[in-house]
């Protein structure tokens, strides 16, 4: 007997049991979907931060106050008792550092900026004109801020694609007047449109020079310094000399962070999560599996009469054993199947919330691991099926 | 047991081929520690062409001999010859390869696949000797046809009278043109006009060349076979050739129309 005969016979006894055998399914089709879903969701948000992180260039060093290696407290999480940088430690380092090819302070806090009667509310973002290197912003109309309007803390600002759409829907904002936190300046720029990031959009910014920003807050503060290296085989000793110059003024309430370690500090908790997700709706499959085994049990014992006349007209332990085994790997292939259809789904569904990217290997990992499912727990009952004896299985009541 | 083999002997002097030779068969079962011998030291030669009924009380052995023909078991001592094939000392897997191609089983039970229509009942030996398609269909098709169900093809289990399901099984026992038809008590679970319409089927595939081998506990069942080979407490005592052998399709033709037996095979039941 061929397998095409096995999997015809495997699909009757499965369709003369249409109800059980969708229930018996339903355990794979949830692990599967689960596993993919959450899979999706994991990985969908690492790439998502990573090429945020990326967009922001190569051979950047971000320095911080406060200690972040040492766990107490994020970068500007001090709660106040870590000392806060100035421009003069982004001019110290500019003056000093060998190797860098710009420093940039940067500022940011929330604006809320009006045009006429339209408002729109927004994240600042503030550094000097070396910003513009960073590469991460791009200019859709106009120009970036000049040196000279950093240097004479000049009243003018660029708008991100988002505030640009609330304020100016229908005109050309180059030139206008804008009203930001009650002061007045003129728009010189609009940004590119980034889109949504993930925790909220980065079109919803306004760009101004850090002295301008300054002023505007009334603050001296800066939160984080920009620092470029030059060649990227530097960055470590760029890196040192950051520390060397920061020391006596700061101690160890610093931290210097390469987009490096950024990428692989998250990389490597967002890939744990994502393990650890998959960890978990794996078990469901493998009770879904539980689920095969047990139904095969029953079907085997329910039909012995059956295991005995097969056997009697020719049947050889083989063709009893395929038949179940394959029975099983439909069962479990099938739900494997109707799975990842559900898991695909969902994370398009979800993609409007949150980003969701479900990968290739998830869905062959996810697949593969439900048929091996159904040919593992299928094993057992196919066994004991075809080590039948026939006589007792024709008797059998 | 001196007398069995004088007449084991004397039938080769018959002239006719052997289909079947059981030589010296003993069989041994052990339970709970204690052995039990169901079959001692037998001896049957079954010729190409006979009708043979193996008779005998529950008990008596009967059933070991039929399973030991019907090669569902091996015996402990002793051979088992069929067309010339030794089958004493198979795997169950050759066992099962030369039961699909030698022997064609009727049950008492019917034995057929529930939720199945009767042509796939019938097609399930060919399943298991690797024939296929549209051939397979219309071997079944014919096996149907030959035990009048022609018309039934599509039918269930389910939907048919318990003459009709036996028919069913005589017809899966044909398909693969087995050597032996192997009945094990066929009218034991029918009414008396359906076991006579059973009977009537043998008789008239052994009429047509087929070597059917009928056992069961009833002397006038047996008594529709050539020879009754009477079996007691795992020997044969008595191997005779049957004197008046019943016609079924002369009682048949005496019994009432089907229509009344038909409605007294209701009330009976």
């Amino acid at each position: 007997m061929n397998f095409a005969e096995s999997f015809r016979i495997a699909m009757r006894a499965l369709a003369a049991n249409k109800a059980r055998s969708f229930l018996t399914m339903l355990g794979v089709i949830i692990g599967v979907a689960a596993v993919i879903l959450l899979v999706s969701i994991g990985s969908g948000v690492q790439s998502s931060i990573t090429s945020q992180i990326e967009g922001l260039g190569s051979n950047l060093l971000f320095v911080f106050p406060g200690q972040l290696e040492g766990g107490r407290g994020g970068p500007g999480g001090g709660g106040g008792l870590t000392k806060r940088f100035t421009l003069e430690d982004a001019k110290l380092l500019r003056n000093r550092l060998q190797g860098a090819s710009f420093v940039a302070p940067a500022a940011a806090g929330a604006v809320t900026a009006r045009f006429e009667n339209r408002t729109a509310k927004g994240q600042l973002i503030a550094s000097d004109e070396n910003i513009e290197q960073v590469g991460t912003y791009k200019i859709a109309t106009g120009r970036w801020y000049r040196r000279s309007e950093v240097d004479g803390a000049a009243r003018v600002v660029q708008l991100g694609s988002a505030v640009t759409d609330q304020l100016f829907p229908n005109t050309n904002p180059i030139g206008k007047e804008v009203s930001v936190n009650g002061q007045r300046f003129r728009v010189i720029a609009t940004m590119q449109k980034i889109g949504g990031g993930f925790g909220g959009s980065q079109d919803t910014v306004v760009y101004m020079p850090v002295t301008t920003a300054q002023r505007l807050t009334g603050s001296t503060d800066i939160a984080e310094i920009i620092v470029k290296v030059t060649r990227s085989e530097d960055v470590n000793q760029v890196r040192a000399q950051i520390k060397r110059l920061f020391k006596p003024r700061f101690g160890a309430e610093f931290t210097v962070f390469s987009q490096e370690q950024t990428l692989s500090l998250l990389g490597n908790l967002l890939g744990t999560l994502t393990v650890m997700l998959a960890g978990i709706a794996g078990i469901s499959l493998v009770v879904g599996g539980i689920g095969i085994m047990n139904i095969m049990l029953v079907s085997v014992s329910e039909r012995t009469r059956e295991i005995g006349i097969r056997k009697a007209v020719g049947a050889r332990t083989y063709d009893i054993l395929s038949q179940f085994i394959i029975e099983a790997v439909m069962l479990s292939v099938t739900g494997g199947l109707v799975g990842i259809a559900i898991g695909a789904g969902g994370a398009a569904a979800l993609k409007s919330v949150v980003p969701t990217e479900v990968t290739w290997w998830s869905v062959a990992l996810a697949f593969f691991f439900a048929a091996a499912v159904g040919v593992f727990f299928g094993a057992y009952p196919a066994y004991r099926a075809s080590k039948l004896d026939p006589i007792v299985a024709l008797r059998y009541e | 047991m001196a007398a069995a083999n004088e007449e084991n002997g004397a039938a080769p002097s018959g002239g006719e081929r052997a289909v079947l030779e059981v030589s010296h068969v003993s069989k041994v079962y052990e339970l709970e520690g204690v052995t039990v011998d169901a079959l001692c030291d037998m001896s049957l030669r079954i010729r190409q062409g006979e009708m043979v009924s193996i008779m005998g009380p529950s008990g008596s052995g009967k059933s070991t001999l039929m399973h030991i023909i019907g090669l569902l078991d091996r015996p402990t001592t002793g051979k088992v010859v069929i067309e010339g094939e030794d089958a004493s000392d198979l795997s169950p897997n050759q066992l099962a390869q030369l039961r699909n191609k030698r022997i064609g089983f009727v049950f008492q039970a019917f034995n057929l696949l529930s939720r199945t229509s009767a042509l796939a009942n019938v097609e399930l030996p060919l399943v298991y000797s690797g024939v296929t398609g549209s051939k397979r269909a219309k071997i079944a098709r014919e096996a149907l046809e030959r035990v009048g169900l022609g018309n039934r093809l599509g039918h269930f289990s389910s939907q048919l009278s318990g003459g009709q399901q036996q028919r069913v099984a005589i017809a899966r026992a044909l398909v693969t043109e087995p050597s032996i038809v192997l009945a094990d008590e066929p009218t034991g679970n029918l009414d008396s006009r359906s076991g006579v319409e059973v009977m009537a089927i043998l008789q008239q595939l052994n009429a047509e060349g087929i070597t059917v081998v009928l056992v069961t506990h009833d002397a006038n069942v047996a008594r529709h076979a050539q020879r009754i080979v009477e079996i007691s407490d795992g020997r044969i005592v008595r191997e005779e050739d049957v004197e008046g052998r019943r016609s079924a399709k002369d009682e048949l033709a005496a019994m009432p129309s089907p229509v009344e037996a038909a409605a007294e095979g209701v009330s009976a039941k």
